[in-house]
């Protein structure tokens, strides 16, 4: 092998590129080369600057910088190459190579070989376009992670008043953080029945400050020539139409948007990587391999997390994987396949499909609910008519990643090839 | 005193410009706003036109088949965005079909050259996502997708460094004749030209009535549109054109320069000539219209939403003339007017110099703009391309693949830019699926970096558009 060669190549520094590589690294490999296009390490956790990531990990509340840090203190010594401000533009896959072809104004254009690559390049945001919100285009629309980066990392202020639609957790934080910096936030609007962000930032950065959040409600026009002057805010439907009459009007001159995330993955489609329209990630084995072999995917571009936590183990299963891909305990094909089927009450699971030869002692099945469920109820796992595993759960909600830990005992016993998953009330 | 005070960057004074910066001649153009082509020129179609459409006894008729040839030179010359494409213009019953051969004479009246009509089988084979109703289509090859703020600005930019001077935001607030030409007032100040050339778009009207009797009105068109990314792959080849019908033109489905799908647009007028907004009602009549002849149109893979507003008048054609000693309306310009503008530039200088305005040709003048777009550099000499340009290592916008190499070279064009809208008219910054959210702080910076501002001070677009409002309470300290 050339020394040019890598055993492993992850594509993203953040909180998944990190510990996959490390994990990689603890499982026996040894050439390995993360590639970051930004010129920092640990991703958008850089720009995360309040706490609570780390409770389930570390048993210790930490802020995002704090939390990427403890795994960019490990790559010392580790022997990782780390090359930052450096872009992957193309991803190549044949039988026994990867080939990924990455710029830097430092390395110039360069086609790197190796054996396997993690994807772990995060997620973009939905934008106003993508929901198509009519009306002018001045400036102070902002998606909320945007606004966040000019806030926290350049230390600027990017409005006075405003107004935040989508309850996802990047809004609900911008709502607390655009507040202590002195702005007013004068609501806070969710086109669903339900917020999409975690219980503890509803309250911790809406009813802390007396923000109201409107649910079933959107805004339906932006206004201002040159910023934004005014937006129309009105109620909808069950089928999420604007319900005429109920119109709110709001003087601001900031509209921020926390509407969706988007798993980035036009990399993996052009490299072959099939991707899952439930997740708009790459389907993935039971390893966290996806469709082309030799790579894996883990963190926001495979599906889109609210626990930094759940990324770090999720990560360091695909480091895990991709070490024994690269080893040479290849997963072979054969044996017993299953696939996970979601019914209209989840959502989606990860992965979508099981090797069942290749779980070790037990697997751990990542699924979203599509409604609230305050009553005590079941994520229910189906063979046929006959239940293989069943969870209980008092509270389940959109907004909170379910996970399932099912033991290889129990997945011995589906007879077919499909494992069907949903929610029953007790 | 300049010899001619152009009045709207545009693209049809932007092409004049382009042709007089050839002559011996002071030349001023004086823009209303921060940069190039911010009105129509910015959000239309963007489509070189065939020439089928307009009544061969108007001037959109006989300029039309020559423009587009024009702009095919140019756009090589000037090293411009632009793809062959060819349109369709699709028949969905017998009625439509007379239509089609309507056209297809007009077209053969105007010069329109290999035309054909084609059947609805062989229409389907060539655009398989065309609905299967249509039964045939005109199809006219010699058209195409352009850039077309990169035509205009690539125009004012030769024109620039071969001696024009452009003056952005200086608003026309009046015309005084004087007895060589004309006192210009501006809202900032004063200029004298010998000639006046207006060229104001949605404007035009209003810039005629300064000096002339009143001699047509604009009525505002607001046409609306959607952008599709790419990821939904190539709809459509070609141009697809409904066949107008009393209730108008009909949107078409486009793709375009990048492969992305364009959809529009309606066709409403309005009052205020400045009203860019687009409206649920407009962008749902559209997604309704567009299927029509694309059933599996995915709007939901919508990356923009934009409205431009026309220039169309009650005169029914171009309002080109001499309204006024020493005046030239270059007035009502709508569409044909992007395809036409290189026409347009020529037949206004035969007015001017019919005029009395003395043409000398410089012995060197260099009509040609060369751009570095890395995309386009084939993979095996992007290696060495970067070594020796290293900028051009850095992506910036990553869903465009846009270097910072390209933003440099951008902000130091002969019309420096002042803008984030300005950076994506000249590089394609922000022009991708996540709409700047990833890039946009990062080419603020390398903005103001470039051009000694505060990030502060770049705008988004139009004067006053400040993105920023100051420092945070910890940023402040």
């Amino acid at each position: 092998m050339a020394r040019q060669d890598y055993e492993l190549i992850v594509i993203g520094a953040g909180p998944a590129g990190l510990a996959a590589a490390l994990s990689a690294k603890e499982h026996g490999l040894s050439r390995i080369l993360v590639l970051e296009r930004d010129t920092e390490l640990g991703g958008i956790l850089n720009q995360c600057i309040h706490n609570g990531f780390g409770l389930h990990y570390f048993n210790e509340e930490l802020t995002g910088p704090e939390y990427a840090g403890r795994f960019i203190d490990q790559l010392d010594g580790s022997g990782i190459e780390i090359v930052c401000d450096t872009m992957v533009i193309r991803l190549e896959n044949s039988d026994d190579w990867r080939i990924v072809h990455a710029m830097s104004v430092e390395k110039g254009y360069q086609r790197l070989k190796c054996r396997a690559v993690i994807l772990a390049m995060g997620c973009r945001e939905r934008t106003r376009f993508a929901i198509q919100i009519p009306g002018s285009r001045p400036a102070g629309i902002f998606n909320a992670g945007t606004a966040q980066r000019y806030v926290n990392i350049e230390g600027k202020m990017v409005g006075r008043r405003v107004i935040i639609l989508g309850s996802g957790d990047i809004g609900l934080i911008m709502a607390r953080r655009m507040t202590l910096e002195g702005a007013k936030v004068l609501a806070c609007v969710e086109l669903l029945p339900y917020s999409g962000g975690l219980n503890r930032n509803i309250v911790q950065c809406l009813h802390d400050f007396d923000i109201p959040l409107y649910l079933s409600h959107t805004i339906t026009n932006i206004e201002g020539k040159k910023r934004v002057q005014r937006v129309t805010v009105q109620q909808v439907d069950e089928n999420r139409r604007p319900i005429p009459g109920t119109e709110m009007y709001y003087d601001v001159d900031t509209v921020l948007l926390s509407v969706g995330l988007i798993p980035e993955n036009e990399l993996s489609s052009e490299a072959g990587v099939k991707i899952d329209r439930r997740t708009s990630g790459p389907f993935v084995y039971e390893n966290l391999e996806t469709s082309e072999k030799g790579i894996f995917a883990c963190g926001n571009v495979l599906h889109v997390h609210d626990l930094v936590d759940y990324v770090t183990e999720e990560s360091q299963a695909a480091g895990k994987a991709a070490a024994a891909f690269v080893l040479g305990d290849a997963p072979a094909d054969s044996g017993h396949v299953i696939e996970i089927k979601t019914e209209p009450t989840v959502s989606y699971t990860v992965p979508q499909t099981v090797r069942v030869n290749e779980v070790e002692r037990s697997l751990r099945i990542f699924l979203r609910v599509n409604k609230i469920w305050e009553e005590t109820s079941y994520i229910v796992f189906r063979d046929g008519d006959n239940v293989i595993a069943r969870f209980k759960r008092d509270y389940m909600a959109p907004g909170e990643m379910e996970n399932a830990n099912i033991p290889r005992v129990l997945l011995d016993r589906v007879k077919g090839n499909t494992l069907r998953v949903l929610i029953e009330e007790a | 005193m300049f010899d001619v005070a152009i009045i709207g960057a545009g693209v049809s004074g932007s092409a004049l410009a382009y042709e007089l910066s050839r002559f011996h001649l002071d030349v001023v153009v004086l823009e209303k706003e921060n940069d190039v082509a911010l009105g129509a020129s910015r959000a239309n179609t963007a489509i070189v036109h065939g020439g089928y459409d307009p009544s061969p006894d108007t001037l959109m008729g006989r300029f039309n088949v020559d423009g587009a040839r024009m702009c095919m030179e140019l756009v090589d010359r000037l090293d411009v965005e632009f793809r062959k494409t060819g349109s369709l213009i699709v028949a969905f019953d017998e009625e439509d079909m007379k239509e089609v051969r309507v056209l297809y004479d007009r077209g053969l009246r105007n010069g329109v050259p290999s035309m054909e009509i084609l059947d609805g089988k062989e229409v389907c084979r060539r655009e398989p996502n065309l609905s299967k109703e249509i039964i045939g289509a005109l199809w006219v090859p010699e058209s195409g997708v352009i850039n077309p703020w990169e035509f205009t600005l690539a125009l004012m930019e030769v024109a620039v460094r071969e001696g024009v001077e452009l003056r952005l935001c200086e608003k026309v607030i009046s015309l005084k004749k004087r007895d060589e030409g004309y006192l210009v007032e501006t809202e900032r100040g004063m200029y004298t030209a010998r000639y006046v050339v207006n060229a104001t778009g949605v404007h035009s009207d209003e810039v005629h009535n300064m000096v002339a009797e009143q001699a047509f009105n604009i009525h505002p068109t607001r046409g609306q549109y959607y952008l599709l990314d790419r990821s939904i792959g190539e709809v459509v080849k070609s141009v697809i054109f409904q066949c107008p019908s009393p209730l108008g033109k009909g949107v078409l489905v486009s793709p375009t320069i990048h492969y992305n799908t364009l959809v529009g647009p309606d066709s409403e007028v309005i009052e205020d000539c400045e009203n860019t907004s687009t409206t649920r009602e407009a962008l749902d009549d559209i997604a309704r219209q567009a299927k029509r002849s694309v059933p599996s149109l995915q709007l939901g893979s919508n990356i923009r939403n934009f409205a431009g507003v026309r220039a169309n008048s009650d005169y029914g054609d171009f309002y080109i003339k001499m309204s006024a000693p020493h005046f030239l309306d270059i007035a009502a310009i709508k569409s044909p007017g992007l395809t036409c503008a290189p026409r347009i530039a020529t037949y206004a200088i035969e007015l001017l110099r019919e005029a009395g305005l003395d043409f000398k040709e410089k012995e060197a003048w260099d009509g040609t703009r060369r751009v570095v777009r890395f995309k386009e550099i084939p993979e095996e000499e992007r290696e060495v391309f970067i070594r020796e340009h290293p900028l051009y290592g850095r992506v910036i916008c990553r869903c465009e693949t846009i270097t910072e190499g390209e933003i440099v070279e951008a902000i130091h064009r002969p019309i420096t830019p002042v803008s984030l809208d300005g950076i994506k008219r000249r590089a394609g910054t922000g022009m991708g699926r996540c709409q700047s959210g990833f890039c946009g702080p990062r080419v603020q910076e390398i903005l103001a970096r470039e051009t000694g501002k505060a990030p502060e001070d770049i705008l988004q677009d139009k004067e006053g558009s400040h993105i920023l409002i100051g420092d945070t309470k910890e940023g402040r300290v």
